[in-house]
Parts: structure tokens; sequence; C-alpha cells
């Protein structure tokens, strides 16, 4: 698994969905990028820090019985594409839900979890799980 | 550029075999391909060896040298290159020697491939395949290798219907191929039934739609087409060569029901040999998941995109119908030691385009071609071959 500098210099991303917004052609990009694969070099001192909301749709799922030893926190989990409003896409785990509760476009919300720990007394990772938006 | 001709091919049994070590799999399919092409080592100019990690399976790294070291080559210092792609490793080496035949830079080119997955527990082998992914964008974050097919089976199954059926059709049909492949790692026929009740791992991907983790190698022998008549009576020329690349992590494509990269390294290829679809007769295609039969089918163009398990389902892909696909068994049935099963494909298109493949020959098979992908799709790699 990884050390923690390894995780922790991903940190203002996994925690806050720091990504980055090119100001050349003003896409949004997740995780950070140096340059915009649309605008190439035009793009190079203008990709921008920006925070992304963490709303967005499940674009696709599955529940995974079978998890990575340090990840599989609870089996089975759910594990989704999500694509966010702004545009770009991330894999995250779905939580506060069961598979059968949600399906190929239902609203979902960003939250931090723990996302693996490196056993019973090592370092716990945390960063971003998507749940779904609750109707009121 | 030269033409290039594939004279010899080797491989050994894929499986658990846990009696046979990294270099001597190697060897054995090494000195097997040899012997097919009836040349004495000393023509060998250079070796390529495919391999996705060595380094993380048995700890070893520096493979170009070992394997040349124990294949006897080592007072003959020649050239010899380790080449990785993740699962298209192989694929990507026989391109390597495809491009030192056809330069003129090598002669006669030693291709290989290997890998050795079974030294390590399951839950460690699980971990090295994820590393084909983006391990800081996608494993860290619970995706495994075979959720992020599952993810790319559950969108086709939304966008084109395609049934849980359909994906087990692939099983059935390339465990029956492997039924007749005495080197296969399953050689038992298999049911709709059977994969349908296998266990979970990623849903609605099961046990029996996962090819299998393996051991073995396979090793084929390049030179020019001019070159090649001295060796063999039925040449058989390498006639496309095609790779591509795509985003490492699936989530940044646009459409993760299609591999781009698949489709631009096919049309590549395509074009080197002046060839279209309709002209293969037999192609070995990677089937890691069943869902990865199904959108090579259509990347490649045999098939319309999202008609690739319907046209599974009608038996259009088997070894009598319009396109006989994975005659092997493919990766699902055959097995899959990652590095290996780039050059396994070329091992079985060129025993068909012989004529030599048994009771699971392709009748009158002249046009093959293979095809190998790395990660979800991030690398691949299509390669085209013809009876001279």
């Amino acid at each position: 698994m990884a050390t923690a500098p390894r995780f922790w210099r991903e940190n203002p991303s996994r925690y806050n969905l720091m990504g980055f917004k090119c100001n050349s052609c003003g896409r949004h990009y997740f995780p950070p990028r140096a340059i915009c694969p649309v605008c190439h070099r035009k793009s190079v001192g203008k990709m921008e820090k920006v925070k992304l909301r963490g709303t967005g749709k499940v674009f696709s799922f599955t529940d995974v019985h079978e998890g990575l030893e340090d990840i599989a926190l609870h089996k089975p989990y759910i594990v989704a594409i999500v694509e966010l409003d702004e545009g770009p896409r991330v894999t995250a785990q779905i939580i506060d839900c069961e598979a059968c509760d949600i399906q190929i476009g239902t609203p979902v919300r960003a939250t931090m979890r723990k996302l693996s720990e490196e056993g019973p007394s090592g370092v716990i990772h945390y960063g971003y799980k998507f749940a779904p938006v609750k109707e009121k | 550029m030269r033409r290039v001709a594939v004279i010899g091919v080797g491989d050994t049994e894929f499986g658990e075999l846990w009696d046979s070590s990294f270099r001597e799999l190697g060897i054995r399919a090494g000195l097997a391909a040899v012997a097919d092409a009836n040349i004495s080592a000393d023509i060998i100019d250079a070796l390529y060896v495919g391999n996705m990690s060595a380094g993380r399976f048995i700890e070893q790294e520096h493979i170009g040298a070992l394997i040349a070291d124990y294949a006897g080559l080592a007072r003959d210092n020649i050239s010899a290159t380790r080449v990785e792609a993740a699962g298209a490793s192989g694929g990507l080496a026989l391109r390597q020697g495809f491009m030192a035949v056809a330069s003129g830079m090598h002669n006669v080119v030693v291709v290989g491939g290997a890998e050795k997955m079974t030294d390590v527990s399951d839950d460690e082998s699980a971990m090295i395949q994820s590393s084909a992914a983006d391990q800081e964008w996608e494993t860290v974050l619970g995706a495994t290798f075979p959720a992020l097919h599952a993810l790319i089976a559950k969108r086709h199954m939304h966008e084109y219907g395609t049934t849980r059926e359909q994906l087990a059709d692939v099983a059935v049909k390339n465990h029956k191929n492997g039924s007749m492949n005495p080197k296969a790692q399953f050689q038992r026929e298999i049911a709709r039934e059977t994969v349908m009740g296998s266990p979970m791992v990623s849903s609605p991907l099961r046990m029996f739609d996962c090819a299998p983790s393996s051991d073995g190698a396979a090793a084929v022998v390049l030179c020019s087409l001019d070159a090649a008549k001295k060796y063999t009576e039925i040449p058989i020329e390498i006639v496309g060569s095609g790779q591509a690349s795509d985003t490492l992590a699936l989530h940044h494509r646009k459409d993760i029901c299609t591999m781009e990269a698949t489709k631009m390294a096919a049309k590549r290829a395509f074009e080197m040999a002046s060839l279209t679809t309709r002209d293969v007769d037999v192609a070995e295609v990677h089937d890691n998941f069943t869902i990865s039969e199904i959108l090579a089918i259509e990347d490649l163009g045999f098939f319309k995109k999202g008609e690739g398990g319907k046209a599974t389902e009608a038996g259009l892909t088997g070894i009598a119908g319009e396109v006989a696909v994975n005659t092997s068994g493919g990766l699902k049935a055959r097995g899959d030691p990652v590095g290996a099963t780039g050059i396994a494909q070329v091992v079985e298109i060129v025993t068909q385009l012989r004529g030599t493949a048994g009771n699971r020959q392709v009748k009158d098979a002249t046009i093959g071609l293979t095809h190998n992908v790395g990660g979800t799709g991030a690398t691949a790699l299509v390669h085209l071959f013809r009876r001279v």
C-alpha cells in the first residue's frame, strides 16, 4: 500500500476535490494536470486551481464483492464513476446506501470518509466518497 | 521497410505451474520456437521479452538479460530488451521485434513473453494486476481491476441492452475452444448456468467472467520475408502492425464502452496491410473479461457498436462463424500469464494460418489478427498476419 507521503501529497484533491480549470478553453479537470489535453501548449501557465462543488450523477457502478486488501473495509462495497456537474468524472465509492438503491443517473454528493488503513496500528487514509442526495 | 515473417513459434502449457520457475518457462518457450524455426542459436541477433511485473510477481527485474543468459546466449552478448505495457506487454514486444527486422537493424529476432503469477498470494496478485490501472485515482479509491471492467459492463448493458446471458456466452464459447487446446489452462466445456451461478466478483461480473491468474510463456522467431524461405515452407507474414494509447484511467474516457486505442491500433494495422475487417478469418482478441471480448469485436469492426453481445449469442464468433474469435480459448480458457498473452495470441494465429490447429482449425484461414490490451484500454496493439 502507499506510504504516508505518497498519500498526503494528494490531500488537497483527496480532501477538497481540488481540480484545475484551463483558462484557455474553460474546461475543468480532476485530478490536477499541468497541461490541457485539448489546448496543449497554449494551456501552459493557464491552468488554475479550482475547488469542484462535489455534486454529480452516477455514470456507472458496481458492487465489489472481492475487494483489495486494506481497502475493503466493508464487503461488498459500491464503486462508481461519478460525473461531476463541472464535467470531470471521478472513480469513487458510493456510501450510505445499497447497490439496489441507486441507478445510472442517481444524484450524489461528495463527503469525506476513511478510505483505507495500513493495518491495525498503521496510518489511516481519508478522502472523498459519494452519497446519494436525499430528497427533502 | 523490409517485409517481416514469423518462421517459428513455441509455447508452454498455461496454468498454475508450481514446479516451473519464470526462467524455466521462458527458456522452454524460446527453445520450442527456435526448434520450430529450424535455426541455430548463433544467428539470433536480438531478444525482446514482454513482461508486465516480474519485479512484483517474483521480485526479479532485468528480465531481458536473464532470459538471454539462461537461453545460453550470454556468451554471444546479444541485444536483449524487456518490454512493458501491462497486459499489452507481449504485443508491444512483438512490435519492437517487427520494427527491428523491418528497419534492417536486426536480421533474426526472438520475441518472447512470460509471466509467473502464482508465486504470490491471490490478494497480492490482485494488487499487482490493478497496477495496470491508475493507482492514485482508481485503485486507492477501491476500484479493483475486475471492478473497472464491471463498470464498463454495467454501462454497456445500460446503453445497448447487452444481457447477462450474452456475457456468459463469451465464456461458454471460449471454454469450448479451450477444450480443443491441449495447452489451455481450462480444457472443460462449461454451460451458461456455470457462469451465471459462479461467485460474484464485482457485479455484474462473476468468477467465470474473469480470466485466471496463470504461469506460462510463449515465443516466436522473426526474420525478413526474403530470408524466411530458407527456413520454412510456410512463412507467415506480419502484414500490419498498429499501436495506440488512451487515458490511463477509465473514467477519463468520453465513452467507456469504446476502446479508442483498439480502434486506432486496428485502423493503423489495416491501413498498413491494405486489408479490411472483412478479410479476417481468425482473430485472437483480449478477453481478460467477458465484456472485454464484446468491446473488442465491436471496436475492431467485426460488429457494430452495441451488437457484440447479440453476435456472440448468435454464434457468429464461433469456429465456424463469420469470424472465428479466440480459437485458442482466449485469455479466459487458455489462461492469461500477462506478459505471455500477446505472444501466445501470435502462436495461435500462426498455427491456424499454417493449417495445423487440429480439431479447432478454422477452414481455409489465410488472414489472422491479434489484439492485445493493456489496462482498461490505455494501450492497444493490433497485428495482422497472412499466409504467404
